[in-house]
């Protein structure tokens, strides 16, 4: 129903390159570390967090229990969750920049090089890689 | 100028209070800056990227900086350390929230978003569907989400203004409100997205450094021994060990519990769906300089809520419980009070130069914050649901950028009108609201469009209508609207639904509704839409 042109319409590319890089090994591997990093911590942080609200709200005996001086189980639990959401935010940073950033700009390379290499048959086909590779 | 406007009527009132015109004048440099700042980046904006994304060109700092601005409202730096004041730690279980919310934009949002979409949220969610009928339900959502928070914040201002200057009466605050909803309009028309973040950039010093101020004159009176702040503020409290523990506030009965574990469902989730956070990731030109902004704002906005604590229990502490009641009885005025006792007590020079710093900085955090929704929600008003929807993208960009400054002054307006007779609006309700519909009909779009391959146009609509109408009905039919002297129709009953925060139901409701929604309808995902989608967003390929 919409065949009016879209100002937010993807570039118009090939629509076939996406499919091909997306059945690559290569992308396969960036996404399988992406979502192998990412979910699994996610579903970490959830349920930790959730684990810390469930006790504040349903422990009152062992959240009030004295650790030292005036400070609390709770209140180390509360500083708890501040320390691992920036644990968590450092590992991401780190995993991204190692793993994911390396193999996004080499799918990124390879994309513009291909397009180069092996002029497609479509109409504009280097819209879409040369304004990645420009990033 | 405006600030004039709002304040003169206040001066006449009464021109005793000695920090009062301090605070005015601070408050006028701060309006002046930002005007300047504002008339500055309009000169500079000339296509619809640079109005509504400020042309891609701010680093992760500089937005990290400006999100922490957009995020931390007056109802976190009051509201928050107030409630410490008064709950003691329970008060604290709300910043946890509101930091943990952040790992969400950060592992699963940010990146996507700013690599696949072009300047609102709905680009990404309308991606591989029918536009029409994506744009248009996230459109909606946006506006309404936005429009919730913006009156929060609106309502508050009003309040606000009262407490701070120490006026009393309507017309102080119904001016108040017109003029910060006057300068909102005019940071989002004139300077775009340009002026916005630099007014947030601004904001955002201003409120750490008057933050820190505090912090370490509230330590240094307990030697930095953080046990001796919190043995004192127990000791005051009244209320002993209790004061230091979960409980005073959520632990009542098993119904605010359930509630407690409500809001906090919304808080975590919540954020990632805030249409005015995720354009704030199309300022920076890369996935990775977003990806930058988040781990800044994650660096500032915990280590703002760490000072909260520090505000809160040394609010507890130095002023007491009873004075801070006898100012509000939220406990709103905590922190300010806490600055003019650090400046030497009430009377004393130092507190009231002290006072006024606090006070100035309360006022330029509220108008930071509005100008930031304003913007989102007029941007998806032009972009989404005019350009795409209505012209169905024959709008060219200076008609869509002139809509999209339309569309401010006329969300300015209705938002001033809605503050001023609905003040008996619950501030913090409205914020709860706020978040819950962003986390029950936006994040389940989000990640089912971006995650999950067999998503479809009905899907997308299912989650984005049925989140929305499951929260707000919950809060129609809850104690918010009616059934106690506090609710928003205080003579009536029709509250079935026990619970304030509608998170615990409306969020699976948005996430189920959005899975049947896909398995029920006939059509089928388009696989090569999904393949250009993953590809875009994991690598950046053919990002604006």
């Amino acid at each position: 129903m919409d065949t009016t042109p879209q100002p937010d319409a993807p570039p118009p590319g090939d629509p076939g390159t996406f499919a091909r890089i997306e059945e690559g090994e290569e992308f396969r591997g960036l996404r399988r570390s992406f979502r192998g990093f990412a979910f699994p911590l996610t579903a970490a942080f959830v349920a930790w967090y959730l684990l810390y609200v469930l006790l504040s709200g349903y422990a009152p005996g062992l959240m009030g229990a004295t650790v030292a001086g005036h400070v609390n189980v709770a209140l180390v639990m509360g500083l708890l969750q501040f320390a691992t959401t920036f644990a968590i935010a450092w590992l991401y940073a780190r995993h991204a920049a190692r793993r994911l950033d390396p193999a996004a700009a080499a799918l990124r390379g390879h994309a513009a090089g291909g397009t180069a290499a092996v002029p497609a048959p479509a109409a504009s086909p280097s819209a879409a890689p040369q304004e990645g590779a420009a990033e | 100028m405006t600030a004039h406007a709002v304040t003169a009527p206040a001066l006449l009132a009464s021109a005793a209070t000695q920090h009062r015109g301090l605070t005015v004048a601070l408050f006028t440099v701060f309006v002046l800056v930002t005007l300047g700042i504002t008339v500055w980046a309009g000169r500079q904006t000339r296509d619809a990227t640079d109005f509504y994304a400020g042309g891609r060109s701010f680093t992760g700092f500089q937005n990290g900086l400006a999100i922490s601005g957009d995020y931390m409202s007056a109802a976190s730096f009051l509201g928050i350390a107030g409630a410490i004041a008064l709950f003691g730690y329970d008060g604290f279980l709300y910043s946890v929230g509101f930091l943990v919310a952040w790992l969400v934009a950060l592992l699963l949002v940010a990146e996507p978003l700013r690599n696949s979409g072009r300047y609102t949220m709905a680009d990404v969610l309308a991606f591989r569907m029918r536009q029409r009928p994506v744009r248009t339900a996230a459109g909606i959502s946006t506006i309404v989400v936005s429009v919730f928070y913006l009156l929060a914040q609106m309502v508050g201002a009003g309040s606000l203004v009262a407490l701070l200057l120490g006026v009393t009466g309507d017309a102080p605050k119904q001016w108040t409100i017109v003029a910060v909803g006057a300068l909102m309009v005019l940071y989002v028309t004139v300077g775009g997205m340009k002026g916005t973040t630099w007014v947030q950039i601004v904001k955002a010093v201003l409120l750490i450094a008057g933050t820190l101020l505090l912090t370490v004159l509230v330590l240094a009176k307990y030697h930095f021994n953080p046990s001796a702040l919190l043995g004192a503020a127990s000791e005051a409290s009244g209320k002993g060990s209790a004061f230091l523990e979960p409980g005073l506030k959520y632990g009542a009965t098993g119904t605010t519990k359930l509630d407690f574990l409500s809001l906090a469902l919304a808080l975590v989730l919540g954020t990632a769906g805030l249409p005015h956070i995720l354009v704030r990731f199309y300022t920076v030109p890369t996935a990775r300089a977003a990806r930058t902004s988040v781990l800044w704002a994650i660096g500032i906005i915990g280590g703002f809520y760490l000072m909260t604590l520090a505000l809160g229990f040394g609010a507890a502490a130095l002023v007491g419980p009873d004075a801070i009641k006898a100012s509000n009885p939220a406990g709103n005025t905590a922190a300010p009070l806490l600055a003019q006792e650090l400046g030497g007590g009430a009377g004393s020079t130092g507190g009231a130069v002290l006072l006024a710093v606090i006070s100035a900085v309360a006022f330029a955090t509220i108008l930071a914050v509005v100008a930031g929704l304003t913007l989102a929600s007029s941007a998806s008003f032009a972009h989404d649901l005019w350009a795409n929807v209505v012209r169905r993208g024959r709008a060219g960009e200076k008609e869509e950028v002139g809509v999209a400054r339309i569309a401010a002054v006329v969300i300015g307006a209705v938002a001033i009108l809605l503050a001023i007779f609905a003040d008996k609006l619950n501030a913090a309700a409205l914020v709860a609201l706020a978040f819950a519909v962003a986390a029950s009909a936006n994040l389940p779009t989000l990640l089912y469009s971006l995650f999950w391959k067999r998503f479809t146009t009905a899907g997308a609509v299912c989650s984005v209508y049925g989140g929305l109408a499951v929260s707000v009905l919950l809060v129609v039919f809850s104690p918010v609207v009616s059934g106690r002297p506090t609710s928003l129709v205080p003579g009536a009953d029709f509250a079935w639904f026990p619970l304030e925060n509608p998170g615990l139901v409306s969020i699976p409701a948005g996430f189920l509704l959005g899975w049947l929604g896909t398995l029920l309808s006939k059509e089928t995902a388009d696989p090569a839409k999904y393949a250009e989608l993953e590809v875009r967003s994991l690598t950046g390929l053919g990002a604006h």
